[in-house]
């Protein structure tokens, strides 16, 4: 799973993307590691994460089932955190998104002190990961680049888009959504937090940061490509 | 208009019911592989089954409600003739269209490396189904002096044919590279030495599947040409990733001064912090982790 490994932009970019995840290792140290998973995402909330997730049920913001006809001018648009912890049933990589280095680094520090025992990763820029790691006292143990996009590029979409859909790394945000919501935010049919919390339901794993997407619609709603 | 399903024999796949799609067109741009449309002589959406591989996006994606169909054309109906926007939720299936079927062997392919929620059998991994470096301090997968190349195809959002992926394993199984065992991709090979895959896997299409080898450090700069040579003969987007161990100061100078030598301007990395460890027990561990001998 590379799946926030290879968000589209340059290290300004991800200024505002941090992602702190826990992952137990299958055959390793998997058995009895739901309470701790359920743990490093309580753990997170002091620092106001901006998403959690779970791979198996997904994110704080989640698709409805059996909305009723009213639901169109109701629609709960707030991440529901305490859905992710309690919904995690099995072994798999847990999330925090945060939306500044300040927060990462006192989570990191937090979980550090929390001595959980399993793999814990930042994905950010390089530089981000590493001020973290210093400020927690913890040396690097490996590193995994992203040496971005080859091949036939000419099928990728424009960059705003590319920012918007790389935010979920599976795959599961199409560019023909992520073009959609830029347009309708531009014609004022939908505003930037609309858009964003249509395209974070689609998002199976929690990784998408909404802080970011946010910021990128408005930047797209003056100019886009 | 009479309206009834299209059952191919042995075709399972991902449908639209015909009978409650109201023809909104909300799915047509929530498809990742734009798959799905509106067809014109049914007015109804439909899934182009060659393209669609399986990710349920669609399913799982939506929200829905339960509408009823007939009332619901009628008042789109009369809304169209007035020239009247109808302007619904964009994420919402309004009448629940959408019914998975269980899927055959080797359609299953698909679901299997596109929908993210499902576990990989070959490595009880979710996603992707590989750990790749993020689990490096507890598995030892990547030593220090070592290069451990994931390789991804299709993604974002173009999808990619096994059949060209298996351009790539086999080319890189002449090179004699060590694909790694935890990886699904791997499993799907019938001859891993030579890089290829089953016969009857090669025609299913992926949203994307993970290629994943180990090397020494040195031999960085000749695997990267050598992907970026069989690249030109896939059509679909690769997007590379290339992880190591760091010292024990949690420096990194080896690999990174040849990746900004080969022009690479390395912005983002996932970081592993070095706080995993092993606490299963002796049994329930395996040891193996990659296929063939790391040169």
């Amino acid at each position: 799973m590379t799946n926030t490994l290879h968000r589209y932009g340059d290290a300004a970019s991800f200024e505002d993307d941090y992602i702190i995840f826990a992952t137990p290792s299958n055959r390793r140290n998997d058995i009895d590691s739901i309470p701790k998973l359920k743990r490093f995402l309580e753990m997170a909330l002091p620092f106001r994460p901006v998403n959690l997730g779970d791979p198996v049920h997904g994110g704080a913001l989640r698709p409805a089932r059996n909305l009723g006809p009213q639901s169109h001018w109701n629609r709960d648009m707030k991440p529901d955190f305490q859905a992710v912890i309690d919904g995690i049933d099995e072994p798999a990589s847990v999330v925090a998104i945060f939306d500044n280095r300040g927060a990462a680094e006192g989570f990191l520090q937090a979980v550090v002190d929390a001595d959980l025992g399993l793999s814990v990763n930042i994905s950010t820029s390089i530089k981000g990961a590493e001020e973290c790691c210093r400020a927690a006292g913890i040396p690097r143990h490996s590193v995994g680049y992203s040496l971005g996009f080859e091949g036939t590029t000419e099928k990728l979409p424009n960059t705003q888009v590319l920012k918007l859909m790389t935010m979920c790394g599976h795959g599961m945000i199409s560019a023909s959504l992520a073009k959609k919501m830029i347009d309708w935010v531009k014609e004022g049919r939908r505003n930037p937090q609309q858009a964003v919390t249509y395209m974070a339901r689609f998002c199976s794993c929690g990784v998408f940061n909404p802080h970011r997407a946010q910021r990128i619609f408005e930047e797209a709603r003056k100019k886009s490509e | 208009m009479k309206i009834v399903w299209v059952v191919e024999s042995g075709q399972t796949h991902m449908k639209i019911n015909p009978r409650k799609c109201v023809a909104c067109g909300n799915c047509t741009y929530i498809c990742p592989m734009g798959a799905i449309y509106i067809d014109p002589t049914i007015n109804r959406a439909v899934i182009n089954r060659d393209d669609c591989v399986e990710c349920y996006a669609c399913y799982h994606g939506m929200s829905t409600e339960n509408l009823n169909p007939p009332i619901v054309r009628l008042i789109r109906k009369i809304f169209q003739f007035a020239r009247l926007r109808f302007d619904p939720e964009p994420d919402v299936c309004p009448t629940s269209a959408f019914e998975p079927e269980e899927l055959q062997w080797p359609r299953v392919i698909r679901r299997a490396f596109s929908d993210p929620r499902a576990t990989h059998e070959s490595t009880g991994v979710q996603g992707r189904g590989t750990e790749e470096v993020k689990t490096n301090d507890v598995t030892g997968r990547v030593q220090l002096g070592e290069v451990g190349f994931t390789i991804e195809f299709g993604r974002p959002g173009v999808g990619v044919w096994l059949r060209d992926i298996q351009k790539m394993t086999q080319a890189l199984a002449k090179a004699n590279v060590a694909f790694e065992k935890k990886n699904p991709f791997t499993h799907l090979m019938s001859d891993i030495s030579t890089g290829t895959l089953r016969e009857e896997v090669l025609n299913e299409k992926v949203l994307s599947a993970i290629v994943e080898i180990k090397v020494k450090i040195e031999r960085t700069e000749e695997i990267i040409a050598l992907v970026r040579e069989v690249e030109k003969e896939i059509d679909t987007v690769v997007a590379l990733g290339a992880g190591t161990r760091c010292d024990e100061n949690g420096e990194e100078n080896l690999l990174a001064p040849i990746l900004e030598r080969l022009g690479y301007k390395l912005e983002r990395a996932k970081t592993n912090t070095g706080l995993g460890r092993v606490s299963n027990s002796v049994e329930a561990m395996e040891t193996p982790v990659t296929v063939g001998e790391i040169r």
